[in-house]
């Protein structure tokens, strides 16, 4: 067997059979179910509470649209006067009390929310839908129009976008390409960071272990990160496979079994996303344009910067290991490989997703350190090939040059014990 | 004589810290090499491109004829000063692996472990993990990684520290075996002491450069300088005077050995024309003599000469 084979085999095992390893593999999508049934279960437990609205409607035009729903009971006091109202609602303990005051030409209609508390955005933004629905409909039929008339007279537009060369596509398709890209970006960073993090901390276990030098003494330090990173590399896809087939079969279960639609989480947060998930049409839509999507390239895209910019980083991760004693001490080397992670975040959720062939999105998916995340988010929106080609070229030789000049560090710092090194210090060793 | 190791000329700097200023050594096949000096001499640099860890500036390393390339780390066995395992990983496992690194497959290496195991008793080790083992129990994993693969040269960077008495012995008693069957055997050490009645050569090393070398009783012949320890049975009165005489032919000093009796104890040197029978002769005539021993000296005592002397 190869050394490097043997050195990711090592690696790779002592990875899995680390006991916080097993532990984050199994409990995290445990935890993380949990969480999101919690959170639907509180916010169901919290909508779930009933209210009890009194008013008093001196303009006697609004009494109608106070109809009970499920969670609100309103309760009509305008025969005792707004006084009396008041401390009924204050003694009764009612959620609040609106008081409607009658129609005047100089300020038109006053309408006031008395209540021991401030009330929630919701409640007060619901009535003024009611009010302002009614209010509109009254004046429509002052001036003579069936208020009917005008949902007959509504229509709605969608504009068919197709290219030159006839290919039809949809303003979805721009939402899906987003998404595509911006779950391949985020998902790279995550991978970096984590098991980054992992080949750092593994490396400085080695030094502080000072099994350093016997392994030295036998292998290439070159071939000793590289198995590293590999090693380390295929624990992580494991654990991300394991979390995604726990997460899928967890979820599954605990709704067959709770009878709880986790996307009622969703819904709660974002309305827009249950009108498109409760609208066949929209779904289907969703499906035809990922059909759309130019899976091939995504995929081989995905590999291409999904793997290289990973190893780009976790030799950096390596080599800042090798330079340091301990842990702690790799605070002040995080800000080179934050900072870019960072950025090509927030330029492509922002840049790319805006326009995702402006000056911005194409210089950053080209310059190397944040070239995989952005150009994973561009590569749904048909990315012309000469930009792919150089960026590949350029990540693939600053992916060379840093695993050079990662492992160039790696030798000399790993033999390296009790300094605090500096950038300067670093800078010195390439010459050793 | 047929050298199994030759350094030429080997510099090495750290900046602008000189590590090794072309120092030149060469090991004998068969034999045990004691690479002596004080800390931070270069001991350690010079092992370290042995084992190819870290490249010369300049000059060049032989192995067995070759220039140091890649497939010679499987002929080379080291255990480095800094002494290190896996801590988390089976001792079995672990033995094996690093084995693997250097070259055998696993089977054989399956074999020898178990050789190995056996012959220093520690097969209830095996699916131990490190840490759940003493500093003495590792350092023996240790040596065991570092002998397995049969290397026809074995480096030991201050081979004893760590051990207690009786597994120094051992382990003594085994690298010796090792070199019977062959194999060469270089100790770096700074106490020198410690391996001095193992070493068949030397090479003195101080500060970046190569002092002194060579045959360890050639050296020491080089720097006796005919100086006894005489023990002389005599009547307590008569010390005074023997001393007085002999004082007056020869450097005198008080001398520190064991005895029986209660005898006059001095050092004498003889100076380069002294002749030992003579002053056999001499003492006789004091009384009777228990006691007559060339002062060998020590590889430290020569080490502080030289430097003292190339100051």
């Amino acid at each position: 067997m190869s050394v490097l084979s043997l050195i990711i085999k090592r690696e790779y095992k002592a990875r899995v059979r680390n006991k916080s390893f097993l532990i984050m593999t199994f409990l995290s999508p445990l935890i993380l179910v949990g969480m999101v049934f919690l959170i639907t279960y509180l916010t169901q437990l919290n909508s779930d509470t009933k209210r009890v609205i009194a008013f008093v409607d001196d303009s006697n035009a609004f009494e109608t649209i106070f109809s009970n729903t499920d969670q609100t009971t309103y309760i009509n006091l305008s025969s005792q006067g707004l006084e009396t109202a008041k401390e009924v609602s204050e003694n009764e303990e009612y959620y609040g009390l609106v008081h409607i005051l009658p129609d005047t030409e100089d300020i038109g209609f006053d309408i006031k929310f008395y209540g021991k508390e401030t009330p929630s955005p919701g409640v007060v933004e619901s009535l003024e839908e009611k009010i302002e629905n009614k209010l509109t409909n009254q004046i429509l039929v002052n001036k003579g129009i069936n208020p009917n008339t005008i949902d007959d007279v509504k229509k709605e537009i969608n504009i068919g976008i197709e290219n030159y060369s006839g290919e039809k596509s949809s303003k979805m398709s721009n939402w899906v390409k987003a998404g595509f890209g911006g779950a391949a970006g985020y998902l790279l960073m995550m991978f970096i960071i984590i098991y980054g993090n992992m080949v750092m901390r593994s490396v400085i276990e080695e030094k502080t272990n000072r099994i350093i030098e016997v392994i030295i003494s036998s292998v290439k330090p070159f071939q000793l990160m590289l198995g590293k990173i590999l090693g380390t590399t295929m624990a992580g896809i494991t654990q991300f496979s394991i979390w995604a087939i726990l997460g899928v079969v967890l979820l599954t279960v605990m709704q067959i079994v709770f009878d709880i639609d986790p996307s009622a989480t969703t819904s709660v947060v974002n309305s827009e996303a249950q009108a498109i998930a409760n609208d066949p049409d929209k779904i289907t839509e969703i499906f035809i344009e990922i059909g759309k999507l130019p899976l091939l390239q995504l995929i081989v895209g995905f590999l291409v910067y999904f793997v290289g910019g990973y190893f780009l980083y976790s030799s950096i991760y390596a080599a800042i290991g090798a330079a340091v004693d301990n842990e702690t001490d790799t605070q002040q080397f995080m800000l080179p490989i934050i900072m870019p992670l960072m950025l090509a975040i927030y330029v492509g959720f922002f840049a790319v997703i805006d326009n995702p062939h402006g000056t911005v999105a194409t210089i950053f998916s080209i310059i190397p350190l944040t070239s995989p995340i952005v150009m994973l988010m561009r590569i749904p929106f048909d990315v012309p090939g000469w930009q792919i080609a150089l960026s590949v070229t350029l990540l693939v030789a600053s992916f060379i040059f840093t695993v050079w000049f990662g492992s160039k560090i790696y030798r000399v710092g790993i033999l390296m014990y009790g300094k605090k090194p500096t950038y300067k210090e670093l800078f010195k060793w390439l010459k050793y | 004589m047929n050298s199994l190791l030759v350094a030429d000329t080997v510099s090495k700097q750290f900046g602008n810290f000189t590590a090794l200023n072309g120092v030149s050594i060469a090991v004998p096949k068969g034999s045990i090499f004691g690479l002596l000096g004080p800390n931070g001499a270069g001991k350690t640099t010079l092992i370290r491109i042995i084992n190819q860890i870290t490249m010369p500036d300049v000059g060049s390393v032989t192995l067995d004829g070759e220039p140091l390339q890649q497939h010679h780390i499987r002929d080379i066995g080291y255990m480095p000063e800094e002494r290190g395992l896996y801590k988390s990983m089976k001792v079995g496992e672990q033995v094996l692996y690093l084995a693997q690194l250097k070259g055998l497959d696993k089977a054989e290496a399956k074999k020898r472990a178990k050789y190995w195991f056996e012959k220093l008793e520690i097969g209830a080790w095996w699916n131990k993990k490190i840490q759940e083992l003493s500093k003495g129990q590792a350092q023996k994993i240790q040596f065991v990684v570092t002998v397995m693969h049969n290397p026809k040269l074995l480096i030991f960077d201050e081979p004893f520290s760590g051990f207690d008495p009786i597994n120094a012995n051992l382990i003594k008693d085994e690298i010796l075996q090792l070199r019977d069957e062959g194999a060469t055997v270089i100790f770096s050490t700074h106490r020198m002491e410690s391996v001095e009645e193992l070493c068949d050569h030397i090479a003195l090393i101080h500060k970046s450069n190569k002092i002194l070398d060579g045959e360890i009783n050639e050296i020491k012949r080089q720097y006796r300088n005919n100086t006894f320890d005489i023990g002389v049975e005599m009547d307590a009165s008569a010390f005074a005077k023997a001393e007085t005489d002999l004082q007056s032919m020869f450097k005198v000093s008080p001398a520190e050995f064991k005895s029986l009796g209660d005898e006059l104890k001095l050092r004498i040197q003889l100076g380069e024309q002294g002749n030992s029978n003579d002053l056999l002769k001499q003492l006789q005539s004091y009384g009777q003599v228990t006691h007559f021993t060339e002062v060998i000296p020590s590889v430290n005592d020569i080490f502080i000469q030289t430097v003292n002397e190339s100051i």
